[in-house]
């Protein structure tokens, strides 16, 4: 008999993870309160990157992601996914950053990601502002639309068998040696389970407590600026170097860097901020014109463009900014996938696939969990407690 | 004005009016703030000031009497030095800051210039009205085919009939002033449908009953329409308007129990304009961030939920008028009084109508919040509107998306709320966010429930260029870091 | 009357009239075009809210013909209501 998985979480994240248990045979049920995609997941860009990534674990895992976003694409259509391999580039403002730059690009190559040094960035973007010194194009960074891939990946986990549950989880029901058996919704139903998977994200801190697994995952505020459709005027994922500094920052408080895209319906998306302020949804002014602030400076034919909209999200943060992926053992049967920050999108099938893996306790398409142990939850364990 | 505002209120139309006259009269400096080129709001809306005497428009309005007392009063104010009046300022985000409120706005009074302006209050008073609720029907997006509401503001801001032919349709009362308005001006008004009952009135007489003054004003439209023989035909809705590249015929049918159009009932009519609205939706986009509590009316609509000094469940945020539920001008005006009343008791000034007069503006409130619900309850959006549309249909106008991918995307996901339809179709993606098929997209995702418009944090479009040069924005190099919101 | 003109033609107004008051009065009812589908739009909502009928007014894109007042002189020209 197969295995039986819940997946607690219908973002992108449960979705992979759904896609890739479900092809490997294993009996999935999806549970979430909201509808697919409608947390974290839909207030990103669909960022898929190599290149904001120091070498280390994460940038393994978003390697082994990238290709299977490719697969997956294959298999489902790309344009099921909006997956666009559009590449990006980073450019620096001054001399100085072109130096980092190009020396983390450096190590980024020796790590397996394709870096290219670019001097005349305007050849690959003609409207960026006169004056940038340099930069470098990463063609393997690519873009998805995440709420349309998620819808997507969920539903051929369900050609596949997989379930779909509306509901919240309360809690897990344990068995013999404290395994889980099963979870409680709030309807008061019990949904049986040889494993659970916490996939909920910014939420998967509070689901992990629920499961008697708790994880340090903070919530981490982000602004992304739309504006009005445009005929194609930036052809890449365009950021400055400075967002690779913000991304992989521990400080607190509010940091902006610029990152300027097109998107298939036109509209150019402008992100993004990131401030420690808990799930404070408060509307901040300043944060969205030092954001339009930037982008102009990057680009200046967007001083006439007009912002439609602007969102906000909470990006899932753990305390060393690495996702937690793999078998808590403080809880048997319960396996973490959350905390991926603002690159959710792009880590989802790799964690998808290393997830399956961990159930199945043997490698699936490419994911080796004996490579991936950096990401295990037990890094928090051993200086005692990871709850948050 | 000088000093810093005690109070900023966001729209002049009846109730921001209202509201910052009453507050001024309490003593307090008032900043009052409109994307309009005069005060008015919709219901006086006028060309601008210099212009009058070129474009007569005092025989289209009603109450001018109220609406010369109120800007003569804003007047003084203002020559008090209390009156802060910013005309042609479109707000774009209001948000709490060091205790009060921030109201971000961009200064359009000499397009296509626009520059930020931000106005500091301790209060806030929103005040911003609605605009015409609209159902799809196929054809609706040809030129020619308007909102009543446009065709009214054409009228009224810039003495222009949109045609010589018009139709109008949908339900509720201002499809009648309208009608009125354009036959007025010499169109020939060739039918009003109003897809209602009109017995619909009979379920609920006490209402009626309570506002005599209602009575008159539909007793006045009657007559008007009588005279220039504009018939009204109840039970009928404009379900297709057709055409090449203009709006050249409409077809009518009549409409069983349901909304759905009766077999064999349908009949074309040359036309070269239309009118089409379903009632209001309450422009609740600068309420919305600050989570204020909602509720629900009879019309469907989710609106901010407020006490009965109109008081918002945000400390210092008060509403008034359209935003806590389409009521018409009497009672914006009336709410707008109470509101600006709230405001002075909260800021400890003495009160300006006194208790008596203050509990005869809440009972005349009460009596027009009553008569609304009734209203909405005859004139509901039929249930079975949308068997009109075809999978073809245009249903979000900016970005093009049709019924059939709406009705695709619900079919296929679990997309049942018109955000996720957003998200897998872009309906609702474009220039007007949702605003004109928000409804009818709930109508068709999630079937029931009152409709709450998505969140915009953006509440108008704004250059980059304006908001990047936003003045009060902490400088990077200091802010970096420097922030003390470190998550507890 | 005033004159400004759109896409070069001149258009007679009232002064205190809309861009968008000024070409109905003048019988014109479409003049933007849709990205998608091409279709022809002009004045819908009438009071900022729907965006159908931008223009650019002087060169500026993005303006919505039924809030901007007519100017003498002014130059209005249509399009996708985009960039152009």
């Amino acid at each position: 008999m197969a295995l039986k998985v819940v997946i607690v979480g219908a973002g992108i994240v449960g979705t992979a993870c759904a896609f890739h248990a479900a092809s490997a045979g294993l009996d999935v049920t999806v549970v979430d309160r909201a509808p697919t995609g409608a947390g974290t997941t839909s207030r990103g860009e669909g960022n898929v990157l190599l290149s904001d990534k120091e070498p280390g674990p994460e940038l393994v895992l978003a390697r082994l992601s990238r290709t299977l976003w490719d697969e997956a694409g294959r298999e489902l259509g790309a344009a099921s996914l909006g997956l666009e391999p559009k590449g990006g580039l980073v450019v620096a403002s001054d001399a100085r950053g072109l130096a980092a730059l190009g020396e983390f690009a450096l190590r980024q190559q020796a790590a397996g990601v394709r870096a290219e040094p670019v001097d005349r960035v305007r050849d690959l973007e003609p409207h960026l502002a006169p004056g940038i010194p340099g930069g470098v194009h990463y063609p393997q960074d690519a873009q998805v639309e995440p709420v349309v891939a998620a819808v997507a990946l969920l539903r051929a986990a369900v050609r596949r068998g997989a379930r779909v549950h509306r509901g919240e989880v309360t809690g897990a029901v344990t068995g013999g040696a404290g395994r889980v058996t099963g979870v409680r919704t709030s309807a008061g139903a019990v949904l049986p389970a040889d494993a659970v998977v916490n996939a909920a994200g910014t939420w998967g801190g509070e689901v992990g407590r629920r499961l008697g697994a708790p994880v340090a995952v903070h919530p981490r505020r982000g602004f992304v600026l739309v504006t009005e459709p445009l005929p194609p005027m930036v052809r890449h994922k365009v950021y400055s170097a400075d967002y690779v500094a913000a991304v992989a920052s521990r400080d607190a408080g509010l940091e902006t860097s610029c990152v300027v895209e097109g998107t298939r319906g036109g509209t150019l998306l402008i992100g993004a901020s990131r401030e420690r302020v808990g799930f404070d949804s408060t509307m901040s002014t300043a944060v969205v014109a030092e954001l339009a602030a930037r982008a102009c400076r990057l680009f200046p034919f967007l001083r006439d463009v007009h912002l439609l909209r602007a969102y906000r999200g909470f990006r899932p943060y753990c305390p060393d900014h690495l996702p937690v992926v793999g078998p808590d053992p403080r809880a048997p049967g319960v396996v973490h996938a959350c905390g991926h920050e603002g690159a959710g999108i792009g880590l989802a099938p790799g964690t998808g696939a290393l997830v399956t893996a961990h159930l199945l306790g043997r490698p699936w398409h490419g994911a080796d969990p004996a490579a991936h142990t950096g990401l295990l939850p037990g890094r928090f364990l051993r200086s005692g407690g990871g709850s948050g | 004005m000088t000093e810093p505002a005690d109070l900023v209120v966001v729209g002049a139309g009846p109730a921001g009016m209202a509201a910052a006259v009453t507050a001024l009269a309490g003593g307090l400096r008032v900043a009052l703030v409109d994307s309009g080129t005069t005060v008015g709001g919709q219901f006086w809306r006028h060309p601008p000031e210099h212009a009058r005497a070129a474009i007569p428009t005092d025989d289209l309005h009603h109450r001018l009497r109220e609406h010369r007392a109120l800007c003569g009063a804003l007047s003084a104010g203002r020559e008090a030095g209390r009156l802060d009046a910013r005309l042609a300022h479109h707000v774009w985000s209001a948000v709490h800051e060091d205790g009060g409120f921030a109201v971000h706005a961009v200064d359009r009074r000499t397009p296509p210039r626009e520059r930020t302006v931000v106005l500091r209050a301790p209060r806030l008073l929103v005040a911003t009205g609605a605009y015409d609720r609209q159902l799809p029907f196929p054809g609706w997006d040809l030129p020619g085919v308007l909102t009543v509401g446009g065709l009214q503001a054409l009228l009224k801001g810039g003495g222009v009939v949109a045609g010589s032919r018009v139709a109008l349709g949908g339900t509720g009362p201002f499809l009648l002033p309208v009608a009125a308005a354009l036959a007025a001006r010499g169109a020939e008004v060739v039918a009003v449908c109003e897809a209602a009952h009109p017995g619909a009135w009979l379920r609920h007489p006490g209402a009626l009953l309570r506002n005599p003054g209602k009575w008159a004003e539909g007793a006045g439209y009657a007559a008007a329409l009588a005279r220039h023989r504009v018939r009204v035909r109840p039970r009928t809705a404009i379900v297709a308007a057709e055409g090449d590249d203009r709006v050249t015929s409409v077809r009518i049918a009549a409409l069983a129990a349901d909304g759905s159009p009766r077999p064999g009932t349908e009949r074309r009519a040359a036309v070269d304009a239309v009118g089409v609205g379903w009632g209001f939706v309450p422009q609740l986009d600068l309420l919305l961030p600050f989570g204020c509590r909602l509720t629900e009316t009879a019309d469907g609509n989710a609106v901010v939920a407020v006490d009965d000094g109109r008081r918002t469940s945000v400390p210092g945020l008060y509403a008034a008028g359209e935003t806590c539920g389409v009521g018409g001008a009497a009672l914006a005006l009336a709410e707008g009084r109470l509101a600006a009343e709230s405001v002075l008791a909260d800021s400890g000034a003495a009160s300006v109508l006194g208790p008596a007069r203050r509990a005869g503006v809440r009972a005349a409130v009460a009596r027009g919040r009553a008569f609304a619900r009734a209203l909405a309850l005859a004139h509901p959006v039929p249930p079975a509107w949308s068997s009109w549309l075809t999978d073809e249909t245009v249903v979000c106008r900016c970005e093009e998306v049709s019924a059939g991918t709406v009705r695709a995307a619900r079919a296929d996901d679990d997309a049942r709320d018109h955000r996720q339809v957003k998200h897998l179709t872009r309906a609702g993606m474009g220039w007007c966010q949702g605003r004109m098929c928000g409804p009818a997209v709930h109508c068709l995702a999630a079937g029931e429930g009152a409709y709450t418009p998505a969140e915009r944090l953006v509440a108008t479009p704004l250059t980059l260029g304006a908001l990047a040069d936003l003045d009060d924005r902490p400088s990077a190099a200091t802010d970096t870091g420097g922030t003390d919101k470190e998550c507890s | 009357m005033s004159e400004f003109s759109v896409d070069g033609e001149p258009v007679r107004f009232v002064e205190g009239q809309t861009v968008a008051a000024a070409l109905v009065a003048t019988g014109r009812v479409a003049w933007r075009t849709t990205r998608t589908g091409r279709r022809p739009r002009g004045v819908f909502c009438g009071i900022g809210v729907c965006f159908d009928c931008l223009v650019a007014v002087d060169g500026v894109p993005g303006q919505r013909a039924c809030l901007v007042p007519a100017r003498a002189g002014m130059a209005v020209t249509t399009g996708e209501g985009d960039d152009d």
